[in-house]
């Protein structure tokens, strides 16, 4: 995983454009449903985004919360071009619901989900690939 | 093998079933076993059908599973709560939309010949707050992951589809709050609602923010409740006094069609239409295709309709998904008053979710048993005057979602 070119590992039904993510939860495709192979892919780390909101308090375990006090989250679900499908994310620190529009182009970013005292946890989160303009619906 | 897509939604018209009894505990934050709410409510259909328990050979339990073993079973469990009678019994679970399919259960029974009359029951005891996962490191279960890796509570899923209407239809966040004022004010005449103060606009949004665009008073709570029905076939009904029974014309619990391209409860990602082109229908708009199908009815049939109001938003997104009106129009029918009582289609004449809060197995026979009481000209101060037909929606997790209609 090259950190600064972050990607996501999905599922991909061998020989069709089915695409799946989490890969160990993938769905089915009904066209070749009982004989589907799930080959692991890198999703494309770009796309645009389909909505995105805010959780105000903090959310319920196994949500670990790691700012203290609880600083809301902004989450976007974003689309990606190639594959044609939502993907859900935190958006990473700095950027509220403001600063965010339906259509935006986002990029896949890497981040600390939570840490212990032997490992920092990493995940996935969604980045506007272009600085806030001021004004920005 | 090829596949004919529209052939899948809707099986065409299905034969009626009667509603002969309805009956609900209020809804609350009561605390006491969910066992007492069923129980309550079952007693109280079995009395307004003037049907003997002796008589009911199919108990159909919505599952809660909130309150341990008991709720799994739950058919068993009112069955016994009842005294055992030696039906047959049978428990659902479908997330939000077990009650309806728990109705679907009975109605096979019925209209196979296993039984003439079935009761439906479904009761919660809910905790305090968010609804969470299971507990335990479950890295395999989409709701463990879906809290673990990104936060997403039910909320934020309400929070996404109530800024794209913004983002997509201008809809503003006094139009979300328009719609809990508009059921407020339906709930200040029924009891067996949770909450039933009439809220004003300023209330909605001095209400602290939740899930962005979404204010606290935007979102459902979630309480104690129970609701029951008793059905039998059209043949018992008349057999047996009741000559001109609210009944049963469609139900639908369809699943999506893939690829189901618009992300919900509880997925991190949506479907690929990368190979295969979205479906001509959606997932929530399929599921008023099939019911109306069944019924052989359409949108313009309907007088009065109990939809899931998980957020105001949401309310808003069932008027089109159900065709009451164009994509980006729902707005336009929201202010024109036209989904108020004394409106051409009244919606959430019960006050919706947002006056009951959420009682998750008993909340879909609620809206069914709403709209028997609408039908029979028996809701009292927020009657919809002359209806003949209604129609149920609701949304529940991992691809289940239900419609009822109900007619007269």
């Amino acid at each position: 995983m090259d950190s600064d070119d972050p990607h996501l590992l999905g599922g991909k039904i061998a020989g069709r454009d089915s695409y799946f993510f989490p890969r160990h939860l993938a769905g089915g495709d009904p066209g070749v449903a009982g004989s589907a192979q799930l080959e692991a892919v890198e999703l494309s780390s770009r796309g645009t985004v389909w909505s995105y909101t805010t959780s105000d308090y903090p959310p319920p375990p196994p949500f670990i919360v790691n700012t203290d006090p609880y600083k809301p989250i902004t989450v976007a679900a974003v689309q990606l071009r190639a594959e044609k499908m939502v993907i859900l994310g935190q958006v990473v620190d700095g950027y509220g619901p403001d600063d965010l529009h339906v259509g935006q182009e986002m990029k896949l970013a890497l981040d600390v989900l939570y840490e212990d005292d032997d490992n920092e946890y990493m995940v996935w989160k969604w980045q506007p690939t272009e600085p806030i303009e001021s004004g920005l619906a | 093998m090829a596949t004919d897509r529209t052939h899948r939604i809707g099986v065409g018209l299905m034969e009626e079933i009667a509603i002969l009894g309805v009956g609900m505990h209020p809804w609350g934050k009561w605390g006491r076993n969910f066992v007492d709410y069923g129980t309550h409510a079952a007693h109280e259909a079995l009395a307004d059908a003037r049907v003997d328990w002796n008589d009911v050979g199919f108990v159909s339990g919505a599952i809660t599973v909130r309150c341990g073993y008991p709720g799994y079973v739950s058919g068993s469990t009112f069955a016994r709560a009842l005294g055992f009678n030696g039906s047959q019994v049978s428990s659902s679970y479908a997330a939000c939309a077990s009650g309806a399919t728990a109705l679907q259960v009975a109605r096979g029974q019925i209209l196979s010949g296993a039984c003439d009359v079935a009761i439906v029951v479904g009761a919660d005891t809910t905790p305090k707050g968010f609804l969470a996962p299971n507990a335990g490191d479950r890295p395999d279960d989409m709701d463990w992951l879906r809290f673990h890796l990104v936060g997403a509570t039910n909320p934020v899923y309400f929070g996404l589809h109530a800024r794209r209407r913004m983002d997509l239809y201008g809809a503003t966040t006094d139009d979300f709050a328009m719609v809990k004022v508009k059921n407020s004010r339906h709930s200040v005449h029924n009891d067996r609602a949770r909450f039933t103060k009439e809220y004003g606009l300023d209330d909605v949004r001095n209400s602290p923010v939740v899930s962005n665009p979404l204010r606290l008073l935007d979102i459902c709570a979630t309480s104690d409740g129970g609701a029951a029905l008793v059905v039998s076939s059209i043949d018992y009904a008349k057999a047996h006094g009741h000559s001109d029974p609210v009944r049963v014309a469609g139900i639908s619990t369809v699943t999506p069609t893939y690829p189901d391209t618009v992300i919900d409860l509880p997925y991190l990602a949506t479907d690929s239409s990368a190979g295969t082109p979205e479906p001509e229908v959606g997932f929530k708009e399929s599921i008023g295709h099939s019911v109306y199908a069944e019924a052989g009815l359409g949108p313009d049939d309907v007088d009065v309709a109990e939809v899931y109001d998980l957020s105001s938003a949401l309310e808003l997104d069932w008027y089109e998904q159900l065709g009451f009106c164009a994509a980006g129009d729902a707005e336009k029918l929201l202010r024109d008053g036209v989904t108020t009582i004394g409106g051409r289609l009244p919606v959430n004449p019960s006050g919706g979710l947002g006056a009951f809060g959420e009682a998750v197995p008993a909340q879909a026979i609620a809206q069914v048993c709403e709209l028997t009481w609408q039908l029979r000209g028996e809701a009292g101060a927020r009657q919809v005057d002359g209806a003949r037909v209604g129609i149920t929606a609701n949304q529940g997790l991992f691809g289940h979602g239900s419609s009822v209609v109900v007619r007269r």
